[in-house]
């Protein structure tokens, strides 16, 4: 059974179809990529899925359950994960209580009163920190990062409480070809334990990292399937990779 | 709590350099204390009666500051709260003879409490998230609301308010505005700072920072940032019940005004005058407003009103972080949640 299933998603803005009857599936451990054009819909699909935006018509499944109408926060107790295209750390606290704050989720609101768990994840902060070589930056406040560090660190939060997929919108936007391959490293492992679902324009990155593609063009879905297949597709290389 | 092991040298000493510098918070905090432990000794007995007014809007302030400034939530009708406490308590006094403190002081947190969970669930528990505009003209109007209610109604007495509440009693003892008030006062500005400061240093605290910063990010965590607020705003609530019940007792009346816009705006200059955000900030903010509007009223009988303006204007504009902002660095301000300071 595939870990997420999007069938026949709508979305309307207005006079603006950004969606027209787009599909996705995602099976477990794969890493997924979306491509397309500048304003193919790749963000509204991820937000359809994701929760930030509800679909016009289609249905969102999540582990066999259908999450269409969840609010974010139900998703994301689902164990669903997402990091947004633009960068949205929290400056002012340091990266520590910034990855802290996404491990502690689930924590009942007692729990925090009395900071209960705070020993107890210690170590798995630590652990996502150092997973993304910011840990002896623990302390200091996110802002004083670079911004491909803001990345990592938020990639770090998204997958601090463990999630079954994860959800990555445009991870190595404003990155160096250095930090992208960094940030390629730092994916890889992950595998093991989660799936992947990544918009990306680089599509070097993409390549390198992803089990399978999905191509849209103005909210439909041009082609879906693995790396190869799709990369050899004539409909693709005319609408899409000659472009890029 | 595990140590951390894979720390630099120079990261060591970069975080030894930061918990040094984190020290002027708990100076200044035993220094206010210490302040108002003595101060009764050193002032007139007008003065202390004006003291101990001060110290229950210091109290009022700070429920303000939880609402407003660790959780981001404007609420312009803090005075709801305190004024309808007020107005429970009296007519608990007036209609009931209840004055025990320790049947009236519970009875208003209540109040304050319960009014503010209806008001929060209505303006916070929507599907999605309310704007901040949305809660600030919402709790704006329960406030306007309130007043004009209470003006309206011959049971509050009217425009008249409800005057000669009886005084609050401790055992056989009468508490009368006056040293021992001023104590009873210290004491639950003292305890409900405690509180404050112990939740807001928590990782409970840390949920709040984060619904502060980043309400969306924090709710794809799975936070649920409505209950959250729901909960900050009730308590908040509460806190203003207690300060509205000893400002009600202490002042031996209540009157419309007490619910309304005008004191509901007050309280959102005391916080940023002194620093939204810290607790501390809260205090300093009420004190020095009332003691400078005291002095100025005094000296500028006619244009003191403009004076404070003038002069609150300034500070909001060249130091939006409040007067705290000052002497207290923005990492400490900020603060750590849960953990000592020496570690980080």
């Amino acid at each position: 059974m595939a870990l997420l299933e999007a069938q026949g998603l709508v979305k309307i803005f207005g006079k603006l179809t950004a969606l027209n009857y787009a599909a996705l599936t995602v099976g477990e451990n794969e890493f997924h990529g979306l491509i397309g054009p500048n304003g193919s819909g790749k963000s509204t699909l991820m937000k359809c899925i994701a929760g930030a935006e509800t679909p016009t018509k289609g249905i969102v499944s999540f582990g066999g359950h259908d999450i269409t109408q969840a609010t974010p926060a139900e998703r994301a107790r689902a164990g669903m994960s997402l990091k947004f295209q633009i960068t949205s750390v929290l400056p002012a606290l340091t990266l520590y209580d910034n990855v802290l704050l996404a491990l502690q989720a689930q924590t009942s609101l007692l729990a925090l009163a009395f900071s209960r768990t705070r020993g107890v994840l210690h170590d798995k902060v630590m652990g996502m920190l150092e997973q993304f070589r910011l840990a002896d930056r623990a302390y200091e406040p996110a802002a004083a990062l670079s911004h491909g560090q803001q990345q990592w660190l938020e990639i770090a939060m998204a997958l601090a409480p463990e999630p079954k997929l994860l959800l990555l919108d445009e991870p190595t936007g404003g990155m160096s070809i250095e930090e992208r391959r960094v940030t390629g490293e730092l994916l890889q492992p992950i595998k093991a334990s989660c799936s992947l679902v990544i918009v990306e324009h680089d599509l070097d990155f993409i390549r390198d990292i992803c089990d399978r593609l999905t191509v849209l063009d103005q909210g439909q879905i041009l082609q879906t399937g693995s790396v190869q297949h799709v990369q050899s597709c004539p409909r693709v290389q005319e609408v899409y990779l000659r472009r890029a | 709590m595990t140590e951390i092991t894979h720390s630099s040298a120079p990261l060591t000493t970069r975080r030894q350099g930061a918990s040094r510098r984190w020290t002027v918070l708990p100076i200044l905090e035993v220094a206010l204390l210490a302040t108002g432990l003595v101060l009764p000794w050193l002032l007139q007995d007008y003065l202390t009666v004006y003291a101990t007014r001060v110290l229950i809007l210091c109290l009022f302030a700070l429920s303000f500051d939880l609402v407003w400034g660790y959780a981001g939530i404007m609420s312009f009708g803090q005075a709801a709260f305190f004024g309808s406490a007020g107005y429970g308590v009296a007519l608990l006094a007036r209609d009931l003879g209840i004055v025990s403190m320790f049947l009236v002081l519970p009875a208003g947190i209540l109040i304050g409490f319960a009014f503010a969970l209806l008001l929060g669930g209505f303006l916070l528990l929507g599907r999605h998230p309310a704007s901040v505009i949305f809660v600030a003209l919402g709790t704006l109007t329960g406030s306007y609301a309130c007043d004009r209610l209470a003006r309206g109604w011959y049971y509050l007495g009217g425009q008249n308010g409800i005057p000669s509440i009886p005084p609050m009693t401790v055992g056989s003892y009468d508490l009368t505005e006056g040293v021992a008030f001023y104590y009873v006062a210290l004491g639950f500005l003292i305890a409900v700072y405690l509180l404050c400061r112990f939740l807001m240093r928590s990782q409970f605290g840390l949920a709040l920072a984060g619904l502060r910063e980043n309400e969306q990010r924090i709710a794809f965590f799975g936070y649920k940032v409505q209950h959250l607020k729901a909960i900050i705003f009730s308590l908040a609530g509460a806190i203003a019940g207690l300060a509205g019940s000893l400002y009600a007792f202490h002042e031996g009346f209540v009157w419309p005004n007490v619910l309304g816009v005008v004191i509901s705006t007050q309280v959102v200059l005391y916080v940023l005058f002194g620093g939204s955000g810290t607790l501390i900030g809260a205090v300093i903010g009420t004190i020095v407003i009332e003691a400078i509007s005291f002095w100025l009223s005094n000296s500028y009988q006619d244009i003191w009103p403009i004076i404070l303006g003038v002069l609150l204007l300034l500070v909001i504009l060249f130091r939006p972080a409040g007067l705290v902002s000052l002497v207290v660095s923005q990492r400490e301000r900020v603060g750590t949640f849960g953990r000592p300071q020496g570690r980080g």
